[in-house]
């Protein structure tokens, strides 16, 4: 069986990984964050409490599917699927391995930031529908929480782009051969990261559906399988941020040749959802006003530094 | 490809001409959204894929977000798409589709002059920044420099 | 400049380690329905009727127990027996009310009811959480177990006259002139 990029098995396969991944998440995410806390977590659905899965699908499922009657229906409707599709779409572009991979596209970089910011849309959306005074609150930060820290990913990832001289992905993969673009463009991989948990708003920045405040935020008036869209729609969003700090940051598919260029890959980006979780289990959420002056006053001026010293050092080299 | 591009095309047209008809006006901006991002498959499809991830990031991703945000602070109702509805009478068509008609016009007799079969020329990132860098330096800086006086006249009445 | 690098990062470095190390730690968790979990003998859970180290029922429907209720949950009608005993014809406690406060068993007279650390009592249907007499009734004496109320009180009952029970004087005699 040889994979190719672009083939129908390849889509195929990456699409049925990505979804299964996402929903696995969720008992990953759980087990992990109740071990930090000295806990045990889900263990009782299936060995280790794996098929948990499986129960919160069937429950979400079966939950009633209830919309408002005082929402405006269609948009109502159509945030849950815009940020599912957004993200599915958006893992076209990601080189999974030297032949895996769904488009080669030569401005990969350029459609995940746009992806990025058409998946504004969904939070705003289901806000505003809504017509509910918390889901209004949610979808007013989650706006203008995405908006700002869309602005610095992609500067801080322009650095990676200047070293390699492509918007292709692949091609930024290849280009780490020697170095892998986290030790020249060290500032660029932190900003990005913070960046990339703002975006996917989980926490410590989920101040868009921040419990203790505003209910459930964006989200406070769904149920069933449309509340399950954003539910695997952000593990969706965490899994695509993992897969892309490994993509720009720490080589792709690279690796030691005793495992397949594959396995590399997965394992680089668990090492990033892992980390991402552990954020969940250890930082507090910060005030809505400290992380907006901490993006613009701190981040903007940091990320805008580093790509002027990154370009410099490219034309004096 | 060809396709592409009218089926594309066709969206914008459709959708630009419901964001004028709709009264609800978030459905209204999803349709403008809808037809900014058609715009920006006609301009992939037409080779220049830099313009078109431009316009779906700053356009749709950015600018619009910004609408809507504006749309959320201002509390619309029931209200709102009421006038909106007595607005939209026909006579207050005329005077615009008149002017429409002219532009059209116009357009058509450019259009017809041109040569039939042009070969479509990609441009990338590279090409877009060397222009931009290039020969249209000028104009760049003086963009920027319009530009930064309206941040600092948008920090100065925020200050406020 | 400092501060804020120190605030921003190296704070959320540390925080990071510290909640990372917990990972090799044991859970504090205990899996209940497999591990079953200490109960202290006091606990106070499901109630119990306990009887005489002879047998015999222990309560003897005083009702204190009824009034010292602060949910009214418990109902019992006395009933008397040929031997002068009296004894709950019927004794009903409603679980679905009952706060588990003890209150009962503080106030009886005979330590007939008592309280014992057995917690599971979920059911399905609401109805059943009504226990009568014969649900509540043990064949002990729970947990005072050399207690009968009847030799160490005056009442009298067939075989045991007044004056018969323990540490009790014999009646005086009203009608006689000696001390
Ligand atoms: S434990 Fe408290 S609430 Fe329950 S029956 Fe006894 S007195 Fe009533
Ligand atoms: S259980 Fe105790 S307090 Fe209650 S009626 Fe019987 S003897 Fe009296």
């Amino acid at each position: 069986m040889t994979l190719e990029v672009g083939s129908g098995l390849t889509i195929g396969l990456i699409l049925g990984t990505v979804i299964v991944v996402a929903a696995m998440l969720i008992w990953v995410e759980r087990r992990l964050l109740s071990f930090w806390q000295e806990r045990l977590g889900p263990n009782r659905v299936g060995p280790f409490g794996l098929l948990q899965v499986v129960a919160d699908m069937i429950k979400i499922f079966t939950k009633e599917d209830w919309v408002p009657p005082f929402a405006d229906r269609f948009s109502f409707v159509l945030a849950p699927a815009i940020i599912m599709t957004v993200i599915l779409l958006s893992f076209a572009v990601i080189p999974f391995g030297p032949n895996v991979g769904v488009v080669e596209s030569n401005i990969g970089v350029l459609f995940i930031l746009a992806m990025a910011s058409l998946g504004a849309y969904s939070v705003m959306l289901g806000g505003l529908s809504s017509d509910n005074k918390y889901a209004l609150l949610g979808s007013l930060r989650a706006a203008a929480q995405m908006v700002s820290y869309e602005v610095f990913m992609g500067i801080s990832l322009l650095g990676v782009v200047a070293l390699s001289g492509s918007f292709n992905l692949r091609t930024i993969v290849e280009a780490q051969e020697g170095m892998w673009f986290f030790i020249p463009q060290f500032i660029g991989f932190v900003i990005f990261l913070i960046a990339g948990v703002a975006e996917s708003h989980r926490l410590p920045f989920d101040i868009p559906e921040a419990e203790q405040e505003i209910c459930a935020g964006y989200h406070t008036e769904y149920s069933g399988m449309k509340f399950g869209m954003f539910f695997v729609g952000e593990y969706l969003g965490l899994v695509l941020v993992s897969s892309l700090i490994t993509v720009l940051f720490f080589g792709g598919w690279m690796g030691p040749s005793f495992l397949p260029p594959i396995v590399w890959f997965a394992l680089k980006s668990g090492v990033f959802i892992a980390f991402f979780i552990l954020l969940r289990a250890a930082i507090p959420r910060p005030r809505y006003d400290q992380l907006m002056s901490y993006g613009w006053l701190f981040l903007l001026p940091l990320s805008l530094i580093n790509l002027l010293v990154t370009g410099a050092i490219i034309l004096s080299t | 490809m060809i396709t592409l591009f009218y089926l594309a095309g066709a969206i914008a047209v459709i959708s630009t001409a419901a964001v004028i008809v709709q009264t609800n006006i978030v459905h209204a901006l999803l349709y403008l959204i809808l037809s900014l991002l058609a715009v920006a498959v006609v301009f992939y499809v037409l080779g220049a894929p830099f313009a078109a991830a431009l316009e779906a990031i700053v356009y749709a991703g950015a600018i619009l977000v910004l609408f809507l945000f504006v749309i959320m602070m201002l509390n619309l109702g029931q209200h709102t798409r009421d006038q909106e509805r007595s607005w939209l009478s026909a006579r207050m068509f005329v005077a615009p589709g008149i002017m429409s008609a002219l532009l059209l016009g116009q357009f058509l007799n450019v259009m017809s002059q041109i040569d039939q079969d042009m070969t479509i020329t990609r441009v990338g990132v590279m090409e877009v920044s060397a222009l931009l860098f290039g020969p249209y330096v000028l104009a760049v800086e003086l963009a920027s420099i319009l530009l930064l006086a309206g941040l600092v006249s948008a920090y100065h009445l925020a200050k406020k | 400049m400092f501060k804020l690098v120190k605030d921003t990062l190296i704070s959320q470095v540390v925080t990071l380690w510290g909640v990372f190390k917990k990972i090799f730690v044991k859970a504090d968790t205990v899996e209940y329905p497999d591990q079953q979990p200490y109960m202290f003998p006091r606990w106070r859970g499901r109630i119990i009727l306990s009887r005489d180290p002879d047998g015999e029922e222990r309560c003897v429907a005083c009702n204190l127990c009824a009034v010292a209720c602060p949910v009214d949950c418990i109902a019992l009608q006395k009933g008397e027996m040929e031997d002068g005993r009296w004894y709950p014809e019927f004794f009903r406690i409603n679980f679905s009310r009952c706060i588990m406060c003890g209150f009962c068993e503080e106030a009886c007279p005979t330590n007939a009811i008592q309280l014992t650390p057995d917690f599971e009592m979920a059911e399905y249907v609401r109805q059943d959480m009504v226990w009568e007499k014969e649900d509540l009734l043990i064949d002990g004496c729970g947990k005072y177990h050399d207690y009968n109320f009847y030799r160490v009180a005056g009442k009298q009952i067939a075989g045991k006259d007044k004056g018969e029970a323990l540490n009790e004087a014999k009646p005086v005699d009203v009608r006689s002139l000696m001390p």
